[in-house]
């Protein structure tokens, strides 16, 4: 990990993008806990296997292994017989915080509508870290999500990963060392909502013109600035350094490699198109969200190692959604190394990942293909992780990893299945039965007094 | 299970045109009759002239009986798909695609007349995506477009027929937070508007006042102050007490759709026997008037008497019912109530034969592969009106074109 930190700084000095790196920096501390030893349950690792009768280790903050070990003085031991265990869930496609609730107009924080090209802000910036909607994905055993500005722009800026635990600002929830994501938009949306003020783009093809001419400044913006370093090394002592920018600073991270592309896009033309334009400027896609269209193309995704975070069943809403199908997942899962995601996009989904996962497996199996539990648990855990570049922390029960873990009351992809409980760095931090364990946002604190049950 | 396809398979073959008048028996069903029988565990169901003629154990086969196996699994009726735009709604945002509102036909504002049943299309394809799910009903909505009163509709049997109304006319009136454009800014407007146009319907203006309603609509509005059903959409507690009184003050049947604050007044609901169809996800506060949306509240609202039901998945996704179902069952309500409010509850809240499976009930039922409620299962086969319906969509086609892994030819000459 150091050498990887190490490497990002080395690059990030040519273009300037290292202030923005340190800039609002996690101040997530994970809280004090004692080991937890987890008895006897059914555990879906993540990484495809099922466990029967395993017991699990929690010891500071980390899963310290998985069957047997040494059980240090003062563990809290939990009995899970009967129980199923997997690693926390993890959302990457979520706007808690930035469209919280209650949706009132005044928080409307998600979607920066004033200009195609919005790289330079950072969604994190909108979070409302009271949202209740935080608590409830808690309660759904969702231990890391990404939050991501709305799609009306084809640059729509930065997405932050967070830690699901309530804290006073933004910065106390932030997944610490999560690479943010850069959030881009394909299709209807950015056209439609620049094409009704008669500007760039109104049109797929404006889209894609758009897309280019931004990949072209970046490129630029990193030449300027290798040269000035350039202009450094050769003892030029009279040379200034370029103007930051903070819209070219997002794209030279992704050129670099240090920013995730999160790219939403429906129609499996347009994801073709999108792989052909990343090709040209030599950047990678790192998911295609919501992709309806995407098991149209599953075999390319797959080769090419680009996730697709999908819904188990959304379709209709408009043109582009209009050939979804609830095979989507199964199908893009399907070839070697395809890369099935389930997302929310809502703040009712994400605290039933589970459930939407259950969706897509009963349409996969129904379909021919053989999806048992083990496997689909990656869609709400390991391919997330990988998804959001965080796999190597979280997102398993593989010993070392973050403690991230949900007890379930039965097996999960059962409707009747609930989290039991939640722990986040091995900090228990819900727990179904003791309301003491049930975090309770300051909007929420005190209402309805005059019908308190 | 590839045996029970098979059979289906062939069924479909020999018995898709059949005229009504053949008699189908379904073997070893695990029934829930949603009757006061129960539920049957190893049943035999015989279908004749598109009703269920008689139900039990061991039926003898008529001789001109097609059969069919259900192996052990779960019958049920035909589920209810909530309040939705099935048949008014191809695709939500290309809105000459929508019917389902109207938003402004000049003046007089209130259009208690406007009825959406006329531009029902059975072939739009949200509607076999919705069938092959396992959902028999749906009660057509007329959306708030132009004023809290959005129209009329009606119940809808999703069986592709033109003419598949059951049940009664609904009226549709939207209120609260989400509404507070339609009526002056205020929820005392919203009281205020609709009692004047109670009011007018209950006399001729004079000329020269200002109105309300038309000549047409006074007479639509009168017609359902003698026990019409009015479905008011709501989630404030505060709101639903009003309604309430509205509806006993007016002799109107109320119909709550929303309620996420419903628990809060249960017993008055259960007194005044005024239903909720109700989203069990809800448990957010997405407006200041859901600050107490929870996610018992079907259970709440199911002990304290009241009669549940559920809504609130929309259009494309009215599928999604069985989860909001589910949902509720696993937060206190139980599968069996929680299978009554899909089938039983919304035939008696709007008055349509179905829901139940006794003998005289329509033949509209389905086969799950297992329970019900649970997402990993899927209905196998759909029966409505007696009739196998087929178990495909546009959505199970596009799927059997991308399934193999290659083609000879381009996928479009998959079909």
């Amino acid at each position: 990990m150091l050498k990887q930190a190490c490497a990002a700084l080395l690059l990030l000095s040519a273009s300037g993008t290292l202030q923005a790196e340190s800039a609002f920096p996690s101040t997530y501390t994970p809280l004090i806990s004692a080991p937890t030893l987890l008895r006897n349950a059914t555990l879906l690792t993540g990484e495809g296997q099922r466990l029967e009768q395993t017991d699990l280790l929690l010891e500071n903050g980390r899963i310290a292994w998985v069957g047997n070990g040494d059980v240090p003085p003062g563990t809290r031991e939990i009995d899970a017989s009967g129980r199923w265990i997997t690693p926390g869930l993890i959302d990457v496609h979520s706007h808690l915080g930035v469209y919280p609730s209650p949706s009132v107009d005044a928080h409307q924080d998600g979607n920066e509508m004033s200009d195609p090209v919005t790289a330079n802000i950072w969604a994190e910036h909108s979070i409302w870290p009271q949202d209740p909607g935080f608590g409830k994905a808690l309660a759904g055993g969702v231990t890391a999500l990404q939050i991501l500005p709305g799609s009306a722009n084809l640059f729509g800026g930065r997405g932050v990963t967070l830690k699901n635990v309530y804290s006073t600002s933004y910065q106390g929830m932030k997944f610490p060392a999560a690479p943010h994501g850069l959030k881009m938009a394909c299709g209807e949306n950015p056209k439609r909502v620049y094409g009704q003020r008669n500007k760039l783009p109104s049109t797929r093809m404006g889209n894609v013109a758009h897309y280019r001419a931004e990949w072209i400044a970046a490129q630029d913006y990193i030449d300027r600035w290798a040269s000035y370093e350039a202009q450094l090394a050769a003892g030029d002592e009279e040379a200034t350094a370029p103007l930051r920018d903070l819209k070219l600073e997002t794209l030279a991270g992704v050129l670099q490699g240090e920013i995730i592309v999160h790219m939403h896009c429906y129609r499996a033309d347009e994801m073709m198109t999108i792989l052909a334009l990343a090709e040209e400027f030599e950047y990678r896609i790192g998911t295609f969200h919501h992709a309806v269209e995407a098991y149209k193309i599953a075999d390319e995704l797959a080769q090419q190692q680009v996730c697709g975070a999908l819904w188990a069943d959304w379709w209709g809403f408009k043109m582009e959604a209009y050939d979804g199908i609830q095979e989507n997942i199964a199908l893009v899962d399907r070839p070697p190394g395809g890369c099935a995601i389930v997302h929310s996009d809502s703040p009712e989904g994400i605290q039933r990942l589970n459930q939407e996962a259950a969706k897509a497996m009963g349409k996969g199996r129904r379909a021919g293909m053989d999806i048992a539990p083990e496997h689909a648990i990656a869609w709400i855990t390991s391919n997330a992780a990988r998804s959001l570049g965080i796999e190597h922390m979280t997102g398993s029960l593989t010993p070392g990893k973050m403690a991230d873990v949900v007890v379930w009351s039965d097996n999960p992809f059962s409707i009747y299945s609930k989290a039991d409980l939640v722990f986040i760095d091995g900090a228990l931090l819900y727990d179904r039965k003791d309301p003491a364990r049930q975090p309770v946002s300051d909007f929420e604190l005190g209402q309805l007094q005059e019908v308190q049950p | 299970m590839n045996g029970f396809k098979w059979i289906v398979a062939t069924l479909l073959l020999c018995c898709q045109a059949a005229a009504a008048g053949n008699t189908l028996l379904i073997r070893n069903a695990h029934v829930h009759t949603m009757t006061d029988a129960g539920t049957l565990p190893a049943a035999d169901i015989l279908i004749r002239d598109g009703r269920i003629a008689e139900l039990g154990n061991h039926l003898r086969a008529p001789a001109d009986s097609t059969e069919l196996d259900a192996a052990g699994r779960p019958v049920t009726p035909a589920l209810f798909a909530g309040i939705t735009a099935l048949g008014l709604n191809e695709i939500d945002m290309v809105w000459p695609s929508v019917d389902s509102a109207v938003t402004q036909v000049g003046s007089p504002p209130m259009r208690p007349e406007f009825n959406v049943v006329s531009a029902y299309n059975p072939h739009s394809s949200p509607i076999p995506i919705t069938r092959i799910e396992g959902f028999g009903y749906s009660l057509l909505g007329a959306m708030a477009g132009g004023s809290i009163i959005g129209g009329q509709g009606r119940t809808v049997v999703l069986d592709g027929g033109y003419r598949s109304f059951v049940g009664e006319p609904v009226l549709f009136i939207a209120l609260g937070e989400s509404a507070s454009t339609l009526a002056g800014g205020s929820r005392a407007a919203q009281w205020m508007v609709l009692e004047q146009a109670i009011a007018e319907s209950e006399s001729t203006p004079r000329r020269g006042d200002h109105t309300l309603l038309t000549r047409e609509g006074r007479a639509a509005l009168h017609a359902f102050q003698r026990s019409g059903t009015v479905v008011f959409s709501a989630h404030r507690a505060s709101d639903i007490l009003q309604v309430i009184a509205f509806a006993e003050r007016h002799g109107l049947r109320a119909v709550i759709e929303g309620g996420a604050e419903a628990w809060m007044v249960a017993d008055a609901l259960a007194e005044a026997q005024v239903p909720v169809l109700l989203d069990p996800l809800q448990n957010l506060p997405d407006s200041f008037d859901m600050l107490g949306a929870r996610l018992d509240n079907a259970a709440r609202l199911h002990a304290a008497g009241v009669t549940v039901s559920f809504s609130g998945a929309g259009t494309h996704h009215a599928r999604k019912q069985r989860q909001l179902a589910g949902v509720a069952a696993a937060n206190g309500l139980g599968p069996e109530a929680a299978l009554a409010a899909l089938t039983r509850n919304p035939a008696e809240i709007f008055g349509f034969p179905g829901g139940r499976l006794e003998r005289g009930a329509p033949a509209d039922l389905v086969i799950w592969s297992g329970d019900p409620l649970e997402l990993v299962e899927s209905a196998e086969q759909v029966i409505l009106g007696g009739r196998l319906q087929p178990m495909r969509s546009r959505q199970t086609e596009l799927r059997d074109r991308y399934l193999p892994t290659a083609t000879s030819l381009p996928r479009a000459y998959t079909h």
